[in-house]
């Protein structure tokens, strides 16, 4: 039993907790494929992390320190909701401290702070299928995976540079995950991709409305689609963040005016302060 | 400013506090009771079991009550309950052939076997408000009743079947074998009739009710008779697997509709009568025909006809219909995404820079 009674650690039920398990050695096993899962109906709504909620019960244990951001902030409302949820539900400690976690639950962000071996990052997924845009139906989608026919992507992306000049997709962009599946990496900007490759850290993905889990063991390749003449890219806005300088992190735009003001901070708040705290200890010494 | 980010915590226990008080309005007026929501607002109180797919009048009050009347997040509330329920047993089928009449009406006969019973509808109101309903304390004389169970009633669609006319169902090879269950399985599809029926049984009530209509209008049209609707009380039995026998654990209000849809026949079927299907619990009949309408449309390829429209297209309406489902996906749209959005904007000022720069060339 739960710090709050009446529910199982971490709210689900031992067999739920077995059977997703189950999907996510499969997932494992098969890095990038889209496992089917007998998602559940949580407590909180769907679209709102309803699958990562479900990955994170059922790997964590009482010994886990558990953090949760969203938008890479650990005090944006639906990861508070989240946090407060395992906190009430499992008992398990908390932190907002990217490097004591041992379990990272994440919507849209990977933290700035390289992961280690010891650390599980869990992606909430919206749309698990990356070609969902291009074919809406599911049985279709299936075939395509397991032919490993990508071709209607390529094409895709080939008339997004045919047309603008560069590939028109700022967050989701499709990666290629052990040589093999073609994946969503969720909505995190294409940024962040240089950081699901070769990752020390388990990475697990769950979306529960769509009942999918996926996963990227640690130490996989993971390619960004692109071609030989316009090789992947990030973007950076050029600018250092307004409050600790970095030049490197993924930097939120913060509208400060009525006259168009603007900084950028850091999206990523707990790297961020760590940066500040450096800086103040700095100063001190 | 970069605050505004901060302190969530405190704004989400204010919020809820906030909402515990819109939720009881105006203190001086007397507070709802349970009993109240059950038996005065049944048909709010039996949409919400049957979109949640859990029959407990009482906890579905408590959600009506908890949700400010909103049927969908009521929904929501007796779901998330649900599933953490542990399935005890499958019931035998519910047979509805004996079912203890309160409504029964077919289109298709002037008059059959147990005859057409009205029952409490709302079909023959005029709907003028009814101010007398505003001042409390009127009496209500008891209404003269059709007595249930009197009398055979048979199905109107068996009597068709008898001569052939109409496609006879298959029943299952097994009865006390395992039912599909797709709040325990994902779907994949094609998903089949029995889990198509399952979906929409639980599914929302305004998505069947426009896809059903869309058929009427053409966009996969099959036209259809009332073939029979009743309503009634059944009685659920489960068969104990120490004792070797079905017993009766209870009654529960069921609607059920059957559509009769003609078919042309084929190479190796002749022309015949084909059926439509819609069961929900309580008194659901607009949903009931609706989804009789919707399952006769996703039975297009089975019968060889052409899919034309979103309502024979399983995949489309079963990934569709959950109305718990959309509603979270819909509504999640309003969680913060400035990290897409600032993405979106580089790129967006980029490919500006690049046209005007071209431009200016």
């Amino acid at each position: 039993m739960s710090a709050d009674s009446g529910y199982n650690f971490a709210y689900l039920d031992e067999q739920t907790k077995r059977m997703i398990r189950r999907a996510l050695l499969k997932a494992v096993a098969v890095p990038g494929y889209q496992v089917p899962f007998a998602s559940r109906e949580m407590p909180l709504p769907y679209g709102w992390g309803t699958g990562g909620i479900q990955v994170t019960a059922a790997v964590l244990g009482p010994e886990d320190t558990l953090k949760v951001i969203d938008q890479g902030a650990d005090d944006t409302t639906n990861a508070v909701s989240i946090r407060r949820f395992f906190a009430r539900t499992a008992g398990v400690a908390t932190t907002t401290r990217t490097i004591e976690a041992s379990v990272i639950q994440t919507r849209h962000r990977i933290p700035e702070t390289p992961l280690t071996e010891d650390q599980i990052l869990v992606y909430q997924v919206p749309i698990p299928e990356p070609l969902r845009w291009l074919e809406p139906r599911e049985a279709e989608t299936r075939a395509l995976h397991a032919l490993g026919d990508y071709g209607v992507m390529q094409v895709e992306l080939y008339e997004d540079i045919a047309i603008h000049g560069k590939i028109k997709r700022a967050y989701d962009y499709p990666v290629e995950v052990a040589g093999r599946y073609l994946t969503s990496p969720s909505p995190i900007p294409k940024f962040d991709n240089p950081k699901l490759s070769d990752c020390p850290a388990l990475q697990l993905f769950g979306a529960g409305r769509e009942k999918r889990i996926y996963a990227i063991p640690p130490y996989t390749a993971v390619r960004s689609l692109d071609f030989e003449d316009h090789p992947f890219a990030v973007d950076h806005p050029g600018h250092p963040c307004a409050i600790c300088g970095d030049t490197d992190s993924f930097l939120d735009e913060i509208v400060i005016d009525d006259a168009g003001g603007r900084i950028f901070v850091c999206s990523d708040t707990d790297h961020c302060r760590e940066r500040q705290e450096g800086q103040a200890h700095e100063n001190a010494a | 400013m970069y605050v505004a980010v901060k302190g969530g915590e405190a704004a989400i226990d204010a919020a809820h506090a906030w909402l515990a008080e819109e939720r009881r309005g105006d203190p001086s007026v007397a507070e709802l009771g349970l009993d109240q929501i059950r038996e005065q607002l049944g048909l709010a109180v039996d949409r919400v079991m049957a979109e949640a797919s859990l029959h407990d009048p009482d906890l579905a009050a408590l959600a009506l009550k908890q949700a400010q009347g909103d049927v969908i997040e009521a929904v929501f509330l007796l779901r998330a309950y649900r599933t953490t329920l542990p399935r005890l047993a499958a019931s035998l089928p519910v047979d509805t052939a004996k079912m203890a009449v309160e409504r029964r009406i077919s289109a298709t006969f002037k008059d059959l076997p147990g005859g057409q019973i009205l029952g409490p509808t709302y079909d023959y109101t005029h709907r003028l408000l009814d101010f007398a309903l505003a001042a409390e304390g009127g009496e209500v004389p008891a209404a003269p009743k059709a007595k249930p169970g009197e009398g055979a009633m048979p199905r109107v669609l068996e009597l068709l079947a008898g001569e052939g006319l109409m496609e006879r169902e298959a029943p299952p090879e097994d009865e006390t074998g395992p039912v599909p269950d797709l709040t325990r399985e994902p779907l994949s599809f094609p998903a089949g009739r029995p889990l198509r029926l399952q979906a929409m049984a639980r599914g929302d009530e305004g998505f069947l009710l426009a896809l059903g209509y869309s058929t009427q209008r053409g966009y996969g049209r099959n036209h259809p008779f009332a073939g029979e609707i009743r309503q009634g009380e059944v009685s659920v039995e489960v068969e104990v697997p120490e004792l070797g026998f079905a017993i009766d654990i209870g009654d529960i209000v069921l609607t059920e509709c059957q559509s009769v849809n003609q078919f042309k026949g084929d190479a190796t079927r002749p022309a015949q009568f084909t059926r439509g299907y819609g069961l929900v619990f309580g008194r659901g009949e607009r949903k009931a025909m609706a989804m009789a309408l919707v399952d006769r449309a996703l039975r297009a390829e089975e019968l060889g006809e052409a899919v034309q429209g979103p309502a024979q297209d399983e995949e489309f309406v079963l990934s569709h219909a959950d109305n718990v489902e959309a509603s979270g996906f819909v509504q999640h749209l309003k969680l913060p995404h400035y990290v897409d959005f600032q993405a979106e904007l580089q790129l967006v000022r980029a490919l500006r820079a690049k046209a005007l720069k071209e431009a200016a060339e």
